[in-house]
Order: structure tokens, then C-alpha cells, then sequence
């Protein structure tokens, strides 16, 4: 399931911030430190997740932990949905 | 390559204000000769940036080939215009007054913007008050998006994390106030045969603190190239009134009282400065720390932030993109 969300996002950055041009964005591609996301690419992103997945993504959340690559989102998405991390009140 | 200093403090911005004030005018004044042109329009905002450009220009080329203008909007703060007549009067330059709230109006600034801010704040109206702000760059590991603050008439206060597309839209509404200005200002400018000033400092220059075709629009940036502490340094030796002197930097853009710390730079504009100066001259992050009082870990971050903006901005500094080169014009170095 996990590759799954991994697929998504990277359809939804890549047609999004990269134009079609997915060359060097693997699964663990820091999406900031190779400067494809900005200020405004996070809340594009996070927005794309709540509305995805249905769930509302606390400010706390927003860390490059859970969001600095394709692969951490996914982690990020399928520990929320699993109920292994509850949805913190906004 | 990393330059060890004995010591790296904020001295290293000291700057012989004499020769530096000599260098810009001689540049102002040539300018004037090769555009041929009689003057000079400095919108006056009563901040130190726009006072030290007056002051300097007041300087290079007389008070009488200087036009100030005073462009205050409905949510100016209220200082705005009396600084502005202040550093006026102290120069003794003409200055026009040219409010552009019902520019602003006609154009749906406040309407437009109010809209956005009701996607995510649904009860907020115009009775209310509001700003923009970002997470401070030194206190967590959050990423830094833009949240609205707003103020309702009793004084409660509520902010909200913004969607892009609410963010994109108050910005976009925003920017009607610093391309409005721009527009009047080149009335002026036109009017008399005058080039236009540019006010950046060289921390707002390098970094994109400017509205493209508004404030970054000029056809002279008599600043852009000095550290905002050495703007003070000249404002000092210039003479500007203490009042000015003293007032910290501020966006004047929304009607709560913002400091471009809290809606850009997210690090004190001293401590930014410092940064700033250091990472162009490669000083080491642990020498930095102790001329800041930040742990190396947020030096490391701030620099990594002033990275990100330059790529983030590249877009407001970039002259428009051609196909191919018209070698017939822009050829020419001034």
C-alpha cells in the first residue's frame, strides 16, 4: 500500500513542480534541499494530501519528517490512516 | 572556502559613509546624464531605507531636483505619513500627497484579499484586522508556510494556516498597493522628466522582499548593495532624524502591525544582516554563532533559508527571458 502512496504524490509532483520532468526524484529525494518545493509547493502538497486522503494535517505535522520526501509522506499517510498516528486536534 | 577570522563580530560591516555617499551620487548623477533626465522621484515611506535614499539624493543632486511622494493607503499605519512629512521637511524637498485607497478600491484590493482570507477565516470582515505571517526560522523544524492573523473588533485574535490558493490570492491582492505606487510614482517621473528610485537594502535586494513591477521596479537602486545595518550607519552620518532612525522594519502592507521579520525574513533583521554578510564571505557557522547569539544548528538554518529564497525569488530578479539576443539594443553597460 505504501508504494501506492508513494506513486500518487510523486504523479502529483512531478506533474505539478516538475512539468514531466521526474529525472532524479527517487522515493528518498529531499524535496526541499533539491529545491523543488518552496513555501507555497507545502501548502500545495499539503493540500493534495488532505484532500486525497480525506484527513486534516495539523501544523505540527507540516516537519520534514513526515514531508521531505516521497517516501516519508507515504510513511507519514499510511501511519494516519492505519490509526497509528490519531489525527491531532487543529 | 571557509575564512577564519581571530574574531568575526558586526564591526565587519563598518563602512566609510564619506566615500560611500560620494560613490552613490556620483552614479546618481551620471545616471541623470545618460538618461537625460532632470531629477529624481523618491517615494517616501518614513522608514530608514526610502529617508536614507531621499537624503542621499538630496546629496548628489540638489533639493530642488528631488520630488518626494507620500502614498499612504487605508491600512497604513498612522506613523507612516508623519515620518514621511518629516524626512520632507527635514530635507526640505517638495513632496506630494497622493492617497491610493480609492486606486485600491477601484481595483478590489481589499475585496479580493478579504475573500481569500474567508476560505480559511469565514467569519472575518472588513470591521476586522489582519497580517501575514511566517513561523520564526530559529525555534522549530517546521517547515515555514504562511498563516493569517486576524483581529476582530473586540480584539480576539485567531489565526489560521493558509491554503495555497487563499495564499496566492491575498498576495496577489496585496500586490495591488506596491504597483499602484509604482504607477503613480512614473506619473511624476514622467510628468517632469524625472528617473524613478528604487529603496531596497541589500537584504531585501538579494533576498526578493519586493513585489515584481511594484517596490522592485526603479530605474536606479541607490542601496541595493549595502547590508541594512550599514543603511543605519548612513543614516546616521546623513543626519536623519532620530524618529526615523529608531523605527524597525515594517511591512506596511496589512492593516495589524507587522514586522517583516514575522511575514519574511523570520530571523531579527540585525541578526539576518549578520548572517547575511558572513555566509557571502564564507565565515565559519561557529564564529557566526557567537557574533549572534544563535546555536550553529539555526546559522546553518539561516543560511540554508537564504539559499532557498534566492532560488524561490529567482523569478522576481529575472529580466524578462528572450528568445534570442536583439543585439541592436541592451548592449550597452552603464
Amino acid at each position: 500500500m505504501q508504494q501506492d502512496y508513494i506513486e500518487k504524490t510523486r504523479s502529483f509532483v512531478v506533474e505539478n513542480f516538475l512539468f514531466g520532468d521526474a529525472d532524479g526524484l527517487s522515493d528518498t529525494t529531499s524535496l526541499m534541499e533539491a529545491g523543488i518545493i518552496d513555501s507555497t509547493g507545502i501548502l500545495e502538497l499539503v493540500g493534495f494530501l488532505e484532500t486525497s486522503y480525506d484527513i486534516k494535517i495539523a501544523d505540527s505535522e507540516i516537519v520534514p519528517e513526515n514531508m521531505d520526501s516521497l517516501q516519508a509522506i507515504s510513511s507519514f499517510i499510511s501511519a494516519r490512516l492505519s490509526g497509528r498516528v490519531p489525527e491531532l486536534e487543529l | 572556502m571557509t575564512v577564519k577570522a581571530e574574531k568575526f563580530t558586526p564591526d565587519a560591516l563598518k563602512i566609510d559613509c564619506k566615500t560611500e555617499l560620494e560613490k552613490i551620487s556620483e552614479t546618481l548623477r551620471k545616471c541623470l546624464r545618460q538618461f537625460k533626465k532632470r531629477g529624481i522621484i523618491v517615494a517616501l515611506s518614513g522608514g530608514i531605507d526610502s529617508s536614507v535614499v531621499g537624503a542621499i539624493a538630496v546629496h548628489a543632486l540638489g533639493k530642488e531636483r528631488v520630488l518626494g511622494l507620500f502614498m499612504p493607503e487605508k491600512d497604513s499605519s498612522g506613523d507612516t505619513l508623519k515620518l514621511s512629512r518629516l524626512i520632507a521637511d527635514h530635507l526640505q524637498i517638495e513632496a506630494v500627497y497622493e492617497d491610493i485607497t480609492p486606486i485600491l478600491n477601484a481595483a478590489g484590493c481589499y475585496s479580493r484579499r478579504d475573500d481569500a482570507i474567508r476560505q480559511v477565516i469565514p467569519e472575518y470582515d472588513d470591521s476586522y484586522k489582519c497580517k501575514i505571517v511566517l513561523p520564526s526560522l530559529t525555534d522549530s523544524e517546521q517547515y515555514r508556510f504562511f498563516s493569517v492573523v486576524v483581529e476582530s473588533p473586540e480584539g480576539e485574535v485567531k489565526k489560521a494556516r493558509l491554503s495555497a490558493d487563499s495564499y496566492l490570492n491575498i498576495l496577489a491582492a496585496s500586490n495591488f498597493k506596491q504597483r499602484s505606487r509604482k504607477m503613480m510614482e512614473y506619473y511624476y517621473a514622467d510628468k517632469n522628466n524625472y528617473i524613478v528610485a528604487g529603496t531596497p537594502n541589500r537584504q531585501e535586494y538579494d533576498q526578493g522582499f519586493f513585489v515584481k513591477g511594484g517596490d522592485g521596479l526603479a530605474d536606479i537602486k541607490p542601496i541595493a548593495h549595502l547590508y541594512k545595518l550599514q543603511v543605519y550607519q548612513m543614516a546616521a552620518y546623513l543626519g536623519i532624524p532620530d524618529e526615523i532612525q529608531q523605527r524597525g522594519p515594517t511591512t506596511d502592507t496589512y492593516s495589524m502591525e507587522q514586522s517583516q521579520e514575522e511575514f519574511y525574513f523570520s530571523v531579527p533583521y540585525d541578526k539576518m544582516d549578520i548572517c547575511l554578510y558572513a555566509k557571502n564571505n564564507n565565515i565559519e557557522i561557529d564564529r557566526v554563532a557567537q557574533a549572534t547569539d544563535l546555536t550553529p544548528q539555526q546559522v546553518a538554518s539561516v543560511y540554508k533559508d537564504i539559499e532557498a529564497k534566492r532560488t524561490a525569488t529567482a523569478y522576481l530578479q529575472s529580466p524578462p527571458i528572450m528568445i534570442e539576443k536583439v543585439t541592436e539594443v541592451n548592449t550597452k553597460n552603464f
